[in-house]
């Protein structure tokens, strides 16, 4: 292996092992939001939020019932959005 | 044209929709019949998988777990989307790189273990049956009532219709019929939704009726939410207020987590994602799955809480304070034919226990209620069966809706609870033929013979199904929940520290998913009794063996076990060697990513 090709391969690691925390400080972000919704605000934080009255009930129940399935959404789509982002600027899109 | 003919004609015209789109796209090679070759745009991939994985769970039984309890199972609506965030974050991306066809291929290499890849395919093969007997259970109760007879008979015809779409084609038939079994199955579920969220709150959109006000008889608004007019009659009979948290939070939560790994672990969803051309459609896949998925799960819980409504006003049509419904009136009347037809498939009775005529239904196991009734001469609740799984079927009928709506809704389960089977079936028969039988014991088999083991551990799986559905552990959607346990507590670990764990290595992923899933199996054994037998169990949910936690979620723990157990033995162990761990930095980079291969 010539000196080049070499210190081509230790650019590429780098560049691969940069891509991948950049990738997992996302997914950290986004699961974070995704307990949030869902464990906390559906249901551990309920009562926190029993003062704000939605139609005949309380925000948590709504988290629970609708909003917490409109935020997976948002995360699952803004994920994607984001990587095919990383991905061109790390250089390791298809 | 009465209802029956009605019903008839419209589950044989999807049937006929269905079979013509199988015939069309029959599958010719093994590649295609469990990929469906890479064409396959992401939007297309999305419907089809929440086609696969909208089952007779979802359509058939979920709103109507809900409408029984109210927030409390808000667990399964967390439980079943959140899932997909895991899955489009932490799994997707990754195993479309890595480029072949089933589970338990990944798990085979990343740990470079054939034993790894055998266990893989036994977990596999646990999940899904488990998973089939909770369809098998919906095909029986939609069979039942659209032909009138028990559903025992229901489950026998299901199972055979089931095998005969199942063989037919293969995956690629499946994405394109399963397309189709979408759209039927989600208009089937909404048109009736909307229909009910006008009649009750003016509100054409049933997610925003939920929490609208109602609309009295002539169209004007009344001033109660449908959520506090609910939460009152519900009182008033003695029942848990609608929108009240009374469950143990810590099993809520437990339970609500095994369902959203087991989603990210089941390896009937996970292979839809082998069939995308590229990384990025992997996860864009994945959000579009969860927006098909999303229409009826944004609808469901308006279903349960406008039938829960609509049925206590049934049977106290005179309010909650006035006399009950008649026997005399369910038996004449034709807004009441429902609770007849219903009557033959076993899954609706009642009963009038104190002889005054009329139908109690109410709460007799409320200690507030023990004055009432004694005061009012009342022996208990005279609804004495409502199968929670027929409400969906049944809502259009309570509802009085049109004939047409009835005979779609029909039509609708069937397709849920068919495309999941298939899905599940394909999934089985993929870990019989190519991962146990070409991949371990007979390497040298023939593309034909390969294809013939398939179709026999179709039958097979179907056999072992039904058997075991005869004594169905909970209703469809809790039988399912025990299968995303197991899926959570065995395949979904070992994936995702196949993927973000380089140390992790083949004892001690081995170990991880042994634990995991005898774990798990024990605890639904000892709660729902061994292979489900009535009377074997030594536990009940009511009273489970650790705390509060109930069989149902014990997956979350199974799952904890596994990650446990995988890591401290690989670290007490030797590192995997390095080809592995460059095949580990090489699924991590969507750069390089070929169209997936069999290894043939």
């Amino acid at each position: 292996m010539s000196d080049e090709s070499a210190n081509r391969e230790a650019v590429s690691e780098e560049r691969d092992a940069a891509y991948w925390s950049a990738n997992v400080r996302i997914i950290t972000i986004s699961l974070i939001i995704w307990a949030i919704v869902s464990f906390g605000f559906g249901i551990l934080l309920r009562p926190m939020l029993s003062g704000i009255s939605v139609g005949g009930t309380d925000l948590g129940f709504w988290f629970a019932q609708q909003g917490s399935i409109l935020v997976f959404l948002a995360l699952i789509f803004f994920y994607a959005w984001r990587m095919n982002g990383i991905d061109r600027d790390h250089g390791v899109e298809e | 044209m009465d209802q029956f003919t009605l019903n008839l004609l419209f589950v044989g015209a999807s049937f006929a929709l269905y079979i013509g789109i199988a015939i069309w796209a029959r599958a010719g090679s093994t590649s295609e019949f469990y990929a469906a070759g890479r064409g396959v745009h992401p939007v297309t991939n999305g419907m089809a998988t929440a086609a696969d994985w909208m089952s007779a769970a979802s359509f058939i039984s979920m709103a109507g777990l809900i409408a029984f309890t109210g927030y409390d199972n808000s667990t399964f609506l967390m439980g079943w989307t959140g899932g997909y965030v895991l899955l489009a974050l932490l799994l997707a991306p990754y195993l479309r790189k890595f480029g072949k066809f089933t589970v338990s291929e990944f798990i085979g290499d990343r740990f470079y273990s054939s034993a790894a890849r055998m266990v893989a395919v036994i977990c596999l093969l646990v999940a899904s049956i488990t998973y089939v007997i909770g369809q098998m259970q919906g095909v029986g109760i939609a069979f039942g009532r659209f032909l009138e007879i028990d559903a025992f008979w229901g489950l026998l015809i299901g199972a055979c219709v089931v095998f005969a779409y199942a063989v037919f084609g293969g995956m690629k038939g499946v994405t394109y019929t399963q397309v189709a079994q979408y759209c039927v199955l989600i208009t089937a579920y909404t048109i009736p939704a909307i229909f009910i969220s006008l009649q009750l709150t003016g509100n054409p959109i049933p997610g925003l009726g939920l929490f609208s006000e109602t609309v009295n008889s002539d169209g004007t608004a009344s001033g109660v939410y449908l959520l506090t007019k609910l939460d009152e009659i519900v009182t008033d009979l003695g029942f848990a207020e609608y929108t009240a948290h009374h469950a143990n939070t810590l099993n809520m939560m437990l339970f609500t987590l095994s369902l959203m790994i087991g989603t990210a672990g089941l390896p009937h969803v996970i292979m839809r994602f082998f069939t995308v051309p590229k990384v990025s459609d992997a996860r864009w896949s994945a959000g579009w799955t969860l927006v098909f998925i999303a229409l009826l799960y944004l609808t469901a819980p308006a279903v349960g809480a406008m039938a829960r409504l609509n049925i206590s006003e049934m049977m106290w049509p005179n309010g909650t304070d006035g006399a009950a419904v008649s026997v005399e009136t369910i038996e004449t009347d034709p807004e009441y034919d429902w609770m007849l037809t219903w009557q033959k498939t076993g899954l609706l009775d009642w009963e009038d226990k104190n002889g005054d005529g009329l139908i109690q239904y109410y709460n007799d196991g409320s200690e507030a209620m023990a004055a009432t009734a004694a005061a009012n001469g009342w022996e208990g609740n005279e609804l004495t069966n409502f199968n929670r799984d027929i409400l969906v079927l049944a809502n259009p009928e309570i509802a009085n809706l049109p004939g047409w709506v009835i005979g779609l809704v029909a039509a609708g389960g069937l397709a849920a609870a068919l495309s999941t089977a298939a899905g599940l079936l394909l999934a089985i028969s993929s870990a019989v033929s190519h991962d146990l039988l070409k991949g371990q014991l007979t390497p040298n088999m023939s593309e034909r013979s390969e294809l013939l083991a398939a179709r026999l551990s179709m039958a097979a799986a179907i056999v072992v199904a039904v058997l075991l559905g005869l004594n169905p552990p909970g209703f469809a959607a809790q039988t399912v929940a025990l299968a995303f346990g197991l899926a959570a507590a065995s395949i979904f670990p070992a994936l995702m520290m196949g993927i973000f764990s380089k140390r992790v290595n083949n004892i001690g992923a081995v170990a991880g998913m042994l634990i995991g899933l005898i774990a798990t199996l024990l605890y639904i054994f000892l709660h729902k009794g061994w292979f489900f037998i009535p009377d074997t169990n030594m536990f009940t949910d009511a009273d489970p063996l650790l705390g509060p936690i109930k069989s149902t979620s014990f997956g979350a723990i199974g799952a904890l076990l596994n990650f446990t157990t995988a890591i401290l033995v690989s670290r007490a162990t030797q590192e995997p060697p390095q080809e592995i761990q460059d095949l580990v930095e090489s699924v991590r980079v969507p750069r390089g990513a070929g169209a997936a291969a069999a290894d043939h």
